[in-house]
């Protein structure tokens, strides 16, 4: 369809063409639906970059797995398979390091999810009625999310200093312990990680947690009142089934970015101590584009990546089953 | 909930006490959470004033004594860690890749969203389930893509790969479903094309959203900070959060210059937050509610 292409590739600012106003009144109804290579002219901008950099190094970097492919040398012989043999073959160099960095990257999203959907849902029912100051407390809350992982650990890796930091200080003058290695022992360190990811985000689980609470049509929590439910039972009966897409959506992008945690480990930790805190995200980077052993590195980026799509199926499918029940 | 509030104006009914304990409880509760949030954001900014040995004391202090800028003025210059370079190479990647995201995705998002073509269904297929690919897959393959263009170790690194994320196509498909049909029709009927439709009728309709991705996009690249640290090696290079990463190293236990460095990678997006922050939040709280 020639004169749509043309219509879809007339310059900005040129007036109607002729040949538009000409085959307008026929194909009246042909409206915004009028197809050919329009479409594709406004995609392709997008689907370059798409392509280049999401579909092709999806591709590309499995094929780098099946090698082994050391950015510094020259030959990149083919393995097969070898790389993920590696990692399954306890007496393999690879496969310490990078069960230890997966353990801990287990270790912070079991302990950070339950606490990020708990905690900022409970924040979001307490803002979740008209009150003086609402938008003002609500803004304080989801300020650290806006300023970002590297500002967030610095200043708190300053605050958790073991001999000056601010949380020792306050903690002594209430009469608890004030010389708790908080970046440099286990378990203070993931105790750390955890409440400085909870701090950081709680407010963007809660802004979304919010809106899923204001779409929940008050006539039901009315009904419910009539029908002599007290505010737990309405929690359980009105509030919980009202807000199960948000629910999985907000499960679902809390393990996915806790799964992924790096900048709170690189900055705060520096994976210690030990590589206790290294997450398998920090081992993988560390891996492939530090020591450019990239073959072994892409293999665990697949393998923690197959750990995740399970992980989300699982939790798809939870979310499924209690909507069917 | 309303009606706590009507109860709460109307002074006469049994409940009053009650309820003023639990609007007190309230306020003690959001107040008390505010502090958290707020103070370590304050102390840091006043640490950022304050001499290095200052810095360090124990008790600390909350009111810098001497006051000074010293911190700053140390650190903007400095060699190894040049601050006011990460400064102005975060904002060129900031404000480049939130136009390229708005631009590309605008484009995108029209076709999905208003017109009917082969391989549609497909094309948004992929780019939705990209949505939950963890990027950890990207990264390796990316470093060799992005140094076969030979962008390592400058700012097109930060800026285009980026920006083939899916939420910004995702986004602004769900604005453009809600946009009224009949203005576009009406001016499809007046002999505009569909760029034209596009440019003049539906681009401007969406400016809230428009502005609420540019906005959203700038944050997520000012703050972005694993693909910086591994492909901007050179001081001169590199970008706030990849900087800040640098000036610890550099100065380990230097809380004076640790934290005014971290003022200044937070004053633009703080500024930020302060003005537009309803777009931020809404843009945010919506994203929820179509997954």
């Amino acid at each position: 369809m020639p004169t749509s292409l043309a219509s879809g590739a007339a310059a900005p600012g040129g007036e109607a063409s002729a040949d538009t106003d000409l085959d307008a009144p026929p194909r009246l109804p042909r409206g915004p639906r009028g197809a050919g290579a329009a479409p594709w002219l406004f995609l392709s901008p997008y689907l370059v970059l798409f392509v280049g950099f999401v579909i092709a190094p999806a591709i590309y970097g499995f094929w780098i797995s099946l090698h082994d492919y050391d950015y510094t040398l020259p030959g990149k012989p083919f393995v097969g398979a070898e790389n993920y043999q590696k990692l399954l073959s306890p007496d393999s160099v690879t496969f310490a390091p990078f069960w230890q960095s997966m353990k801990a990257t287990g270790i912070f999203t079991l302990s950070s999810v339950p606490l990020l959907l708990v905690v900022p849902l409970a924040v979001a029912l307490l803002m979740n009625s008209r009150f003086r100051g609402r938008n003002l407390f609500r803004s304080l809350y989801f300020a650290p999310y806006v300023l970002g992982v590297a500002v967030v650990a610095v200043l708190w890796r300053f605050l958790l200093d073991a001999n000056i930091g601010l949380v020792n200080q306050v903690l002594g003058s209430v009469g608890l312990p004030d010389d708790i290695a908080w970046l440099t022992s286990t378990p203070a360190a993931w105790v750390a990680l955890v409440s400085v990811t909870v701090w950081w985000t709680l407010g963007f689980n809660s802004v979304i947690y919010l809106a899923g609470l204001q779409d929940i049509p008050a006539e039901l929590y009315e009904a419910a009142k009539v029908d002599g439910a007290n505010a737990w039972q309405r929690f359980w009966a009105v509030t919980i089934p009202g807000m199960r897409p948000v629910l999985s959506f907000v499960t679902m992008v809390t393990i996915i970015a806790s799964a992924n945690m790096f900048g709170q480990s690189y900055l705060m930790t520096r994976g210690g101590p030990g590589t206790e805190t290294r997450t398998a995200i920090y081992f993988i980077a560390d891996t492939g584009l530090r020591s450019f052993q990239m073959g072994d590195a892409a293999a665990m980026s697949y393998v923690l990546t197959l750990v995740l799509m399970l992980l989300s199926v699982g939790v798809f499918m939870l979310f499924r089953e209690k909507e069917s029940a | 909930m309303t009606a706590t509030t009507r109860d709460r104006t109307r002074h006469t009914t049994r409940h009053t006490t009650r309820q003023t304990t639990r609007t007190t409880g309230r306020y003690v509760l959001l107040v008390l959470m505010g502090l958290l949030f707020v103070s370590p954001l304050l102390f840091m900014l006043v640490t950022s004033f304050k001499t290095s040995t200052e810095a360090s004391a124990v008790p600390p202090t909350w009111v810098p004594h001497p006051f000074t800028t010293q911190a700053y003025t140390s650190i903007l210059g400095a060699d190894g860690t040049p601050v006011l370079r990460w400064f102005v190479n975060s904002m060129i990647a900031g404000i480049a890749n939130s136009a390229l995201v708005v631009a590309t995705a605008a484009l995108a998002a029209y076709p999905l969203a208003r017109m009917e073509f082969r391989g549609k269904r497909f094309v948004f297929g992929a780019i939705v389930a990209t949505l939950f690919v963890p990027p950890v897959i990207l990264i390796i393959p990316n470093y060799l893509i992005v140094g076969q263009l030979k962008w390592l170790d400058t700012l097109v690194a930060v800026i285009v790969p980026t920006a083939a994320g899916a939420f910004g196509v995702f986004f602004l498909r769900q604005f453009f479903l809600q946009l009224p049909l009949e203005l576009e029709e009406a001016a499809r009927l007046d002999g505009a094309s569909t760029f034209q439709i596009f440019t003049r009728v539906v681009l401007p309709l969406s400016k809230p959203a428009l502005v609420t991705l540019a906005l959203l996009a700038f944050l997520t690249n000012w703050n972005d900070f694993l693909w910086p640290v591994y492909v901007l090696f050179s001081p001169e290079a590199q970008t706030l959060p990849a900087g800040l990463s640098t000036l610890q190293s550099a100065n380990n236990v230097r809380y004076d210059l640790l934290m005014a460095g971290a003022v200044i990678a937070s004053l633009p997006v703080v500024l930020l937050y302060a003005v537009a922050q309803r777009f931020i939040i809404e843009g945010v709280s919506r994203s929820g509610l179509k997954g």
